[in-house]
């Protein structure tokens, strides 16, 4: 249940199975209507959830996301968090080219989440796995 | 896990995505259709995605990957009711979706695939040294 | 902390003790700041519930303006701003109402006298001016808000999306266009798609005088979304020197349908569908 969340706290969701990542879209979805996104920026950031979910599940072993709203002066924004302990991303420029995969995929997860939000951190290493920070500002 | 219902009207398949679909749902979609097609011989697949509020990588290939299948099993699948926001999204990710056929709705979308399959029966008329008369 | 609990104490009773002449002198004093823009009885009100809302929070001991117990104290200033801005009213005429309440405390003060006074004073009118200060800045704040709005609805205004015929709809794009306003332009224009049940779409830019990278970008992107959408576009009017810049950037319009005019467009669209309906229709009848 979504209804009633306390948007002063980051909620966690993690990402353990599929429907893990379909739940981290619901919440994403949710607080992104809190703090009055725009309906392409909402799409646009869930839609970056969803990729980056995944990459933690199929890529990191499953780990956990943390959705949080962020304040800057007068703009709102929703902030989330990928974190897994997985083997890391070897080559972070190829891993973010447009097409790179090494799983099948199209290798459009990373490049493409970076261009639906607004800021975009990756912190890799093969010790501490992976933890990437998006974040989408209100309009 | 939930399963997407696959319609048969008429001669069309119609599948009317209406959940957040996981990607094991996707694939399961995918290989019903498949099945479908066959058994029932329809040369038409409607995707309905008017519900869908995103379009991710995941399901963009599933809806490439049952666009091809149904082209090998002599079906052509139309992808109807993509929302603006998605499709603006799908354009930023540097999603094209190759090789799908869209229509922004069903009923334009059953108007393509009676498109195509007079097209083919040009084609098969056009073949045929006797059906001269019949090219406007 | 602006005022010490002894000090709020002091101001409560000063404000309290001769209600009625402080809020008389007070709206005199407002009165002529704002040379008869506002009706008096107006005036009186507003200034009645600053009045109300200071005693109520000096009564409840030290004052700091951005503490809890000053919500309602803020709240007051706010309204008082928003209104103004509303109304169209300047900063300056705005924050006059507040610092108003300096004179009177002078007055006041002097009259009362007693070891305290200057201390006192000095302390009053600093929380006078953090008072003004706050109120000027909600007034931006409004004033910002409403002229973002304002310029929201002259954007709509600006950007009429028409539909031509039975499946066919077009942007007549007139004036500048920055990214902002493109990209407005664009979502309409999609959606309108949706609601007319339109597979056709025509981007006018023949009133457009320049456009930037940015811009050509968006309207490239609108065309790929408007494909994955099932509809087409066909853009009309480039000028000569848009379509310099368009091969000067390098931005590619690879397959796009380009016309000349508007009517030329249309004719290209109507013949597209006529060619596909005439084409059908005797096969579907054989
Ligand atoms: N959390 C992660 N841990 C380890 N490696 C990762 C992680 N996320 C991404 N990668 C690596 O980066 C590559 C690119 O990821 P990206 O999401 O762009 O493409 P993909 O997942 O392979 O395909 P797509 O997302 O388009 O279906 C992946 O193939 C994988 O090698
Ligand atoms: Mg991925």
């Amino acid at each position: 249940m979504t209804a009633g969340i306390d948007l002063g706290h980051p909620q966690a969701q993690s990402v353990r199975s599929d429907e893990d990542v379909v739940r981290v879209r619901q919440l994403v979805r949710t607080v992104a209507v809190a703090v009055k996104l725009s309906l392409v920026d909402q799409t646009k950031v869930v839609t970056a959830a969803s990729e980056l979910a995944r990459n933690t599940l199929v890529y990191g072993g499953g780990g956990s996301v943390e959705v949080a709203t962020v304040e800057n002066g007068r703009r709102k924004g929703v902030r989330i968090v990928f974190a897994d302990s997985g083997p890391g991303i070897a080559d972070l420029d190829l891993a973010l080219t447009d097409g790179y995969t090494t799983g099948g995929g199209l290798g459009l997860g990373l490049s493409g989440s970076r261009r639906l939000v607004d800021e975009f951190e990756i912190e890799t290493s093969p010790e501490t796995g992976t933890r990437i920070t998006v974040t989408k500002w209100s309009r | 896990m939930e399963r997407v219902p696959i319609l048969k009207i008429g001669d069309i398949l119609l599948v009317s995505i209406q959940v957040d679909m996981s990607d094991q749902t996707a694939v399961q979609l995918q290989e019903d259709l498949a099945e479908r097609i066959v058994d029932t011989g329809c040369h038409g697949v409607i995707i309905d995605i008017t519900a869908l509020d995103i379009v991710d990588s995941f399901v963009g290939r599933m809806l490439s990957t049952i666009a091809s299948i149904s082209k090998v099993l002599d079906a052509e699948t139309v992808v109807v009711g993509m929302r603006p926001a998605v499709a603006i999204t799908l354009v930023e990710l540097g999603l094209s979706l190759n090789g799908i056929r869209t229509a922004l709705n069903v009923e334009r979308g059953m108007e393509l695939i009676a498109a195509a399959h007079a097209d083919e029966l040009d084609y098969q008329l056009d073949d045929d040294p006797d059906a001269e008369t019949a090219t406007p | 902390m602006a005022l010490s609990t002894e000090e709020s104490g002091r101001l409560a009773a000063l404000l309290s003790g001769q209600a009625d002449r402080v809020t008389s002198r007070w709206t005199e004093i407002v009165t002529s700041s704002l040379r008869g823009r506002l009706s008096q009885a107006e005036l009186r009100r507003q200034v009645q519930d600053l009045h109300s809302a200071i005693v109520a929070t000096s009564e409840q001991g030290d004052i700091d303006l951005s503490a809890d117990n000053a919500a309602e104290l803020r709240a007051a200033l706010a309204d008082l701003s928003r209104g103004r801005a509303r109304q169209g009213f300047s900063a300056t005429e705005t924050t006059v109402s507040i610092f108003a309440l300096k004179d009177v405390l002078a007055e006041l003060v002097q009259e009362a006298g007693g070891a305290n006074a200057l201390n006192d004073y000095v302390a009053f009118a600093k929380l006078v001016d953090e008072m003004g200060l706050f109120t000027f800045e909600s007034f931006v704040r409004t004033r910002e808000s409403l002229i973002a709005d304002q310029a929201e609805q002259l954007l709509e205004l600006s950007t009429p999306v028409v539909k031509l015929w039975e499946g066919v709809v077009a942007v007549p794009l007139v004036g500048t266009l920055d990214s902002a306003r493109a990209q407005v332009v664009m979502e309409r224009l999609l959606q309108t798609l949706v609601d007319t049940s339109s597979p056709y779409a025509i981007i006018d830019i023949t009133g457009v005088p320049a456009v930037d990278t940015q811009v050509a970008q968006h309207i490239l992107k609108t065309v790929v979304a408007a494909r994955l959408m099932g509809a087409d576009c066909i853009i009309s009017g480039i000028r000569p020197q848009i379509a310099q810049t368009i091969v000067a950037l390098g931005i590619e319009f690879g397959d796009i349908a380009t016309k000349a005019s508007l009517a030329d467009a249309l004719r290209h669209v109507l013949r597209l569908s006529g060619v596909e309906t005439a084409r059908r229709q005797p096969r579907r009848g054989a």
